[in-house]
């Protein structure tokens, strides 16, 4: 075992004294975002937050850092691990961050592992994604975090007996739907139906979904669908179909209330429950500062939402990585700086936690409010501390 | 009300409001490629273009939802004459490869050139007040929205049955659906006939794709996203008919709304299930002649 180890690095060292025979200290971060199409936006979001802090933190650094952007377009997988792969045999890049859609990193896990390189999640949500492989740290959250205990807090705190629940069909929908399950059943609720509702590329028509819930009749209505275009149409659908007057709560995961949407869902979504990490509403020192930082730097009328946050804490954590191992990024070096690392994030304080390779941070119940002509997030509760749940409980996938 | 009788309505009413705006975009496609045997994939795009002409006619110049749809069933109509000498008229004689290429090929440079102006993102619009929140029908409360697409289906359906049935120029249009050398050995202008119903047909998709926006969402993917579903729509009803377009619409429209109701993990599979179905019985459509 440990020759083996000792002679990786040896390889590693190797091939890093050949692609850095140009400049020693420099840095090269493969960043893998959905830059173009209905996703832009997301990529848009992460890659500010990431250049952010670089502009903020890149002089006291000592190192020189190189983003080398590339388009992964669509939830597929098909284009990210193309665009992986040329990161790491042609660009030779030393880490990977990123990674909107969580099939475009199932997709890559295996690459990484091969090549050996650090790749850094920035959304990508589902549960057992770090597991996959060795080389993988995520800084974003798992719907695990928001699924579970929001199943939790709809038996307890919200009086439901029993919940509908619908999901987008890919990877953290399924995720999110059977944490909320597990969180939910566990306390004593009723699951009366779950539904899938199309696939993510496209925003499909979800009256038909919704009627099939509002005629079942569940005291919470748990949904999941990608954070952006599709949630306006959930707000909107909901309210068309006189849920909320039939005595449905619609509840789900902070997705649905991303920041840079809200005020777009008009005041439908006021009352709305969700779980999260992250607002730019919260009033912490440290959100405010950058919040401001934000708006100074992209306009007034932009706002950070958990996806800039991301970017923003994933280039700490790589940051974090290159002073750590003196901008000498070995893969395995660089995993070990990571485990553990702590980080005053605008979100509150976050950890990666030393076991799993995934993020641990507070978790915030939000409700949608108004705010004098806005709609704002009110914080309701709190839950410290968050591991992701469905690693803590060893289910399903998450278990291997 | 009984379960089952509310679940019949939801699935019935749904598949409607859908239906209507299926008919509206397809019925368009449907009698010109009845006339002329055009391929035309960009229609989709018609309908897409009048989209994004109400939603910056309401949001960039604050013009109401009605003027908005009329506007936009002008300027698409109009441009798509223009479109017709330029493109498609030196394409008619031509193979049908060569027209589903060309049409195609308007797709992606609509799309291109609406993601160059207003963004790849979504678009929305407000609707006027009134056509929002439910309306309550006594028995059962219903989306207002939904209830007036209906309301403005039939109006179109039968304001086109009164044109294509009661007037000369619809008779003319008939006479060339069923035989077009025989309608131009009596003088019938096909070429100007077409021109019209080209234009018209464009028109009325702008509108479908004016009143799509509320439901169905507007991106400039839509024309990609739903162009199999127009295709199907006008096979399934059969070529050059708007009878066929409408029962098309309607019979898939509640036929896809009620495999998503009652079986959601079937997902789409019903609509293509029943496309199959009817045109192993009946090839050329619906309505079509054989």
């Amino acid at each position: 075992m440990r020759l083996k180890s000792l002679f990786s690095a040896g390889a590693v060292a190797l091939l890093l004294g050949v692609s850095a025979a140009g400049n020693a200290a420099d840095v090269k971060v493969g960043v893998v975002l959905t830059f173009s199409g209905g996703a832009a936006q997301f990529g848009q979001q992460i890659s500010r937050g990431m250049e952010l802090y670089m502009k903020q933190h890149g002089a006291e650094l000592g190192h020189n850092v190189e983003l080398i952007k590339r388009d992964s377009k669509r939830p597929g997988g098909d284009i990210a691990k193309t665009a992986v792969q040329e990161l790491i045999t042609r660009e030779k890049v030393d880490i990977l961050a990123g990674f909107v859609f969580s099939p475009n990193a199932i997709a890559s896990a295996p690459l990484v592992t091969q090549g050996k390189v650090p790749m850094i999640i920035m959304n990508a949500g589902t549960a057992w994604i770090p597991n996959l492989s060795p080389y993988i740290a995520r800084v974003s959250f798992t719907m695990w975090q928001s699924g579970y205990p929001m199943g939790e807090y709809a038996k307890d705190t919200l009086e439901c007996k029993t919940a509908a629940s619908g999901y987008t069909d890919y990877p953290p929908g399924k995720d999110s739907v059977s944490a909320f399950r597990t969180g939910f059943e566990k306390a004593g609720g009723e699951i009366v139906d779950e539904i899938p509702m199309g696939g993510p590329r496209e925003v499909p028509d979800f009256t038909p979904f919704f009627q099939r819930v509002k005629d079942a009749k569940p005291d919470c209505f748990y949904v999941f669908v990608p954070a952006g275009n599709h949630t306006t149409a959930i707000v909107k659908t909901f309210a068309d179909l006189g849920m909320g007057d039939a005595g449905i709560k619609l509840i789900g995961p902070g997705d649905l209330t991303q920041d840079t949407k809200l005020q777009d869902m008009g005041d439908d979504a006021v009352g709305m429950i969700t779980m999260h990490h992250y607002s730019a509403d919260y009033d912490t020192p440290e959100n405010q500062a950058f919040v401001k930082a934000w708006k100074a730097e992209y306009g007034e009328d932009t706002t950070p939402d958990f996806m800039g946050v991301a970017g923003w804490d994933g280039m700490a954590a790589i940051f974090h990585v290159i002073r750590t191992l003196d901008g000498d990024i070995d893969a395995d070096a660089a995993m070990a700086a990571l485990k553990g690392w702590k980080f005053d994030s605008p979100r509150g304080p976050i950890m990666i936690d030393p076991e799993t390779r995934d993020i641990v941070h507070d978790v915030h119940v939000h409700e949608v409010v108004k705010s004098g002509d806005r709609l704002a997030i009110e914080v309701l509760g709190t839950i410290p501390q968050v591991k992701d749940p469905c690693k803590e409980l060893k289910i399903g996938k998450c278990a291997e | 009300m009984p379960d089952f009788l509310n679940i019949l309505v939801s699935i019935v009413f749904d598949g409607l409001a859908y239906a209507m705006i299926l008919f509206i975009i397809s019925v368009g496609l449907s009698i010109t490629m009845g006339l002329m045997g055009f391929v035309n994939l960009a229609h989709g795009a018609f309908a897409m273009t009048g989209g994004y002409f109400v939603v910056s006619l309401m949001t960039g110049l604050g013009l109401g939802f009605f003027p908005s749809l009329a506007l936009a069933a002008i300027g698409v109509g109009a441009g798509s004459l223009l479109l017709e000498r330029v493109f498609y008229a030196p394409l008619y004689k031509a193979g049908e490869l060569d027209q589903v290429l060309m049409s195609i090929g308007l797709v992606f440079m609509a799309s291109a050139a609406l993601t160059f102006f207003f963004g790849p993102d979504p678009v929305s619009i407000n609707v006027p007040e009134m056509l929002s929140g439910q309306l309550d029908l006594g028995f059962r409360k219903f989306p207002a929205y939904r209830v007036f697409m209906i309301v403005v289906g039939v109006v179109m359906i039968t304001v086109l049955w009164f044109g294509i049935e009661k007037t000369l120029v619809g008779a003319r249009v008939r006479a060339v659906v069923d035989n077009r050398h025989m309608a131009e050995s009596i003088g019938i202008n096909v070429d100007l006939l077409f021109k019209m119903v080209f234009a018209l047909g464009s028109g009325v998709a702008a509108i479908g794709g004016g009143l799509a926006v509320d439901i169905l969402g507007l991106s400039p993917n839509f024309a990609f996203q739903y162009l199999v579903l127009f295709l199907i729509v006008v096979t399934v009803g059969g070529l050059g008919t708007i009878r066929g377009a409408f029962v098309a619409a309607i019979v898939l429209g509640v036929i896809d709304n009620a495999g998503k109701y009652l079986w959601p993990e079937g997902g789409a599979f019903f609509i293509y299930a029943v496309t199959i179905a009817i045109l192993l019985v009946r090839p050329a459509g619906l309505f079509g002649k054989t």
